[in-house]
């Protein structure tokens, strides 16, 4: 096993070189720079050149991304145009709000996602199943930053039970409850596109395994239906519904941007948009390689987990 | 398996009522929270470019000047007095006594030359802090003398009437020297200044604070704090001013205004501002070159409807180049082209430009470009009612202002624009003068030439009298109406919604936020 998790993990460094070499391009195309961008209607030629030059985005292009990767080798991602303040500070505290929000998320599409698959495929075409289908398709299809509006004006502003936005209050408050309390829209908007998809495919693993032989052979033993279900066919379920969960992680992640913009939850995502917008390309940068290798870890520790629970995977 | 879950339900109905309960009472007595449009950038206002930060940085700082509350004429503030040589080339500033930064070091001749040679002076040893994208505000400053220790001295290159309106906008707050001497590159999240409000902490996304500076020369604030919060979701910042959870709501959607201003738990504040928004036309080549085609659109677009139905009574209609927050430099006299479509079809007919086609570049959005979209297609929609075959070609902002920046020959023939200035002479200078086409580095992207206007605003830039300086600005505006190189659609009022707890809130036409006057219940 550590041998393969080694293997994984070299083979992660020539996917993030490339994408780095992808973004720093796809920046570079796009029209406008960060001079412009801070300059605004003040962007003469002169104006533009001489922050250019202040920026060392005089460079030529080949220059600028060795210095950048040279740089990132020692640890340094440069400081952000825009922020005027280190890439690594910025991206490490984004990502760590990131990370609550979809983690927060996974966890609930995981633990209501397989739940809801269980009972949908334990009962299948039985009312459960119906009731469990039609709010699953609901979530898959409702658009999340729709969800997440109505949820603000329902919750915030019509009840004023819950916050609109942010992660913690802005005074007072910073202790546990209270984020918490701004987690449960946002993670709940968040997880429910993900919480369909993942009980729609639990529900068709636990079909799959509940018409094998040895579920057969365990009920003749006279085992308890529940004990059949959760210890004997959930557990084989398991299997195909790990690497789903690492897909929804990926989701999540992904997911989180839009989410992150609606809630004004600080994440990465709602970072990445605006640096975009400003041209602040060491921070585009540095975020995408930080969630890039997250994602690459995340599918990767999916892949143990799932060659742990199967044998026939160890390779 | 069951008896397991019951015992955990009650457990998890009191978290949930602990989770969920009102949030009413949110904002303490005598703490302003604001809900600002974005993270700021930088508190460092040399390094700052955007309104957002600058609404920050203005409580935190003082000026050697300011503009007098409500106007943009220019009082005292970190110097008393001043005297300004005959040929317009020295300024010397008299600085007030006794004042001190946060930090405790004293305010002095030295602080200022520190200030000013830190942007302009690259080998100044601290110019690495920057870059200083507006220190070009100060580009005429030749040097800065102190000339002891209350008393300093500006020498500059040419004679520059703006110097003044300048040096009160926020690039000309002055930062502690001992501060940046500290924090370095980091001085902009550690700023330090002698303002009404200490900086004391910046959270990053979640909120700014700065209290109350109980020393401050001009009287200690009446507010214990303010809270600047970002909320960069327009819906999101009207639902968090609904759901109680800032007191003040900046840059209101036009969409949202009426709502509020119907509910008396609410007062909106507006406020006139030096922006302009128009579209230039291209007077080098194809039927702009033609002035009645340029007189004809102005008159065939509908502002009152652009201003009233698209934004919502948020801007109101504009008659020229200069803005009529400058109010001592601006024309009375001169009236916005009515809405007259007979009148545009005579002109277009007169010059032969029935159904002539015409590329109009739009923005998606952009600073100060109000609502981009939509009022572009209400002009392409009056403009096709006079037989003006538009073309909209629409582009993100830093892509449209590598369009438009560059000119628009071979381009396009209209782009839509906006400015926000601290002075009358700024705008006009660099987009309507001959010497400031694209190729000479300037912004007349349009190519408006005409000779008159150029000598206008040379004389302008030269004379410190702010008379004669108000006097050829008038005829700026006259001539420049007559000749319409734009078609001049709106200048947008600044607006912002409070709770009715809040009192003496106000809106500067410079579009800061000065709380030093401000109460809360």
């Amino acid at each position: 096993m550590p041998a393969y998790i080694a293997k994984r993990l070299l083979a992660a460094i020539p996917v993030i070189l490339g994408l780095s070499i992808i973004v720093f391009l796809v920046m570079k195309l796009i029209p406008g720079d960060p001079a412009q961008a801070l300059l605004g209607s003040y962007a003469t030629p002169d104006n533009v050149e001489r922050i250019n030059r202040a920026l060392g985005l005089d460079r030529s292009w080949p220059e600028q991304y060795v210095i950048w990767i040279g740089n990132l080798l020692q640890g340094d991602f440069g400081r952000s145009y825009i922020l005027n303040r280190p890439v690594l500070d910025e991206v490490i505290e984004r990502f760590g709000a990131t990370l609550v929000l979809a983690g927060a998320s996974l966890v609930i599409c995981s633990v209501l996602g397989i739940l809801a698959g269980i009972v949908s495929a334990v009962r299948q075409f039985g009312w459960t199943d119906r009731i469990v289908t039609f709010f699953v398709l609901i979530g898959i299809s409702m658009p999340a930053f729709f969800l997440g509006l109505v949820f603000i004006l329902f919750f915030a502003v019509q009840l004023k039970v819950l916050p609109a936005s942010g992660m913690y209050a802005v005074y007072g408050g910073g202790d546990l409850p209270d984020l918490l309390r701004h987690l449960i829209l946002p993670a709940g908007t968040l997880a429910i596109v993900a919480t369909g998809v993942v009980a729609r495919l639990t529900r068709a693993a636990m079909l799959e395994v509940l018409r094998q032989d040895f579920i057969r052979t365990a009920r003749a033993k006279g085992l308890s239906e529940n004990k059949v279900i959760y210890r004997h066919a959930f557990r084989a379920a398991l299997v195909s519904i790990i690497p789903v969960l690492g897909i929804q992680a990926g989701f999540v992640l992904g997911g989180a941007v839009y989410i992150e913009t609606v809630f004004q939850w600080p994440g990465l995502g709602q970072m990445l948009v605006k640096a975009v917008s400003t041209r602040d390309l060491l921070l585009v940068q540095g975020g995408v390689l930080v969630a890039a290798t997250v994602y690459v870890l995340v599918n990767l520790l999916a892949d143990v987990a799932q060659a742990m629970l199967d044998p026939r995977l160890k390779a | 398996m069951k008896s397991k879950w019951y015992g955990l339900a009650p457990l998890l109905a009191a978290t949930a009522l602990a989770l969920v309960s009102p949030v009413a009472a949110q904002t303490p007595p005598n703490v302003l929270i604001v809900g600002q449009i974005a993270e700021p950038a930088s508190l460092d206002p040399h390094v700052s470019t955007a309104a957002n930060d600058f609404r920050i940085a203005v409580n935190i700082y003082d000026g050697l000047v300011r503009n007098t509350s409500g106007t943009l004429e220019i009082e005292p503030a970190l110097a008393t007095d001043w005297t300004i040589s005959d040929d317009g080339l020295e300024y010397t500033f008299n600085l007030r006594e006794g004042v001190s930064f946060h930090d405790g070091t004293p305010f002095n001749a030295d602080a200022v030359k520190f200030n000013f040679d830190r942007m302009l002076d690259e080998s100044h040893p601290f110019a690495d802090t920057g870059p200083f994208p507006l220190s070009f505000f100060f580009s005429s400053v030749e040097s800065v003398e102190v000339v002891d220790d209350l008393t300093v001295k500006f020498t500059l290159n040419e004679p520059f009437a703006p110097f003044m309106s300048n040096l009160a906008s926020p690039t000309g707050l002055i930062v502690s020297p001992a501060a940046v001497e500290q924090f370095g590159a980091d001085y902009g999240r550690n700023p330090v200044g002698t303002g009404p409000f200490k900086f004391e902490e910046w959270q990053s996304n979640t909120r700014v604070v700065a209290s109350r500076n109980d020393a401050y020369w001009d009287g200690a604030p009446a507010l214990e704090a303010a809270i600047f919060r970002p909320i960069t979701d327009a819906n999101t910042r009207v639902a968090e001013m609904l759901s109680g959870g800032i007191d003040v709501l900046l840059e209101t959607p036009p969409d949202n205004v009426a709502q509020f201003r119907d509910d008396a738990n609410y007062q909106v504040v507006e406020a006139v501002g030096p922006h302009v928004w128009y579209v230039m036309l291209n007077a080098k080549e194809g039927p702009f070159a033609d002035v009645r085609v340029r007189q004809a659109v102005n008159y065939a677009v509908n502002k009152e409807s652009l201003v009233n139905d698209v934004l919502q009574g948020t801007a109101e209609v504009s008659a020229g180049p200069i803005p009529p927050a400058f109010n001592w430099a601006y024309n009375e006299d001169v009236d916005p082209y009515p809405y007259d479509p007979d009148k545009a079809r005579e002109l277009l007919a007169e010059a032969g430009a029935e159904g002539a086609s015409v590329t109009f570049l739009v923005t998606e959005g952009g600073s100060g470009m109000l609502d981009p979209v939509p009022m572009g297609t209400a002009i392409q929609a009056d403009l096709a009612a006079v037989g003006l075959d538009v073309e909209i070609q629409t582009y993100e902002w830093n892509t449209f202002l590598s369009e438009v920046n560059p000119g628009l020959e071979g381009k396009a023939d209209m782009a839509e624009m906006a400015w926000m200035t601290s002075d009358p002479d700024t705008l006009p200078f660099l987009t309507l003068r001959t010497a400031a086409f694209p190729a000479e580095g300037g912004f007349n992207s349009s190519y408006y030439s005409n000779p008159e206007v150029d000598a206008l605003l040379d004389q302008a830039r030269l004379s410190t009298d702010p008379e004669e300086r108000a006097e050829l600005y008038k005829q700026v505006q006259a001539i420049t109406h007559e000749d319409a190189p734009w078609l001049f659609v709106a200048n947008w009022k600044q607006n912002a919604v409070v709770t009715s707890a809040v009192g003496d809130f106000e809106l500067q036409p410079d579009f800061s936020l000065v709380l030093r006057d401000v109460t809360k219940q």
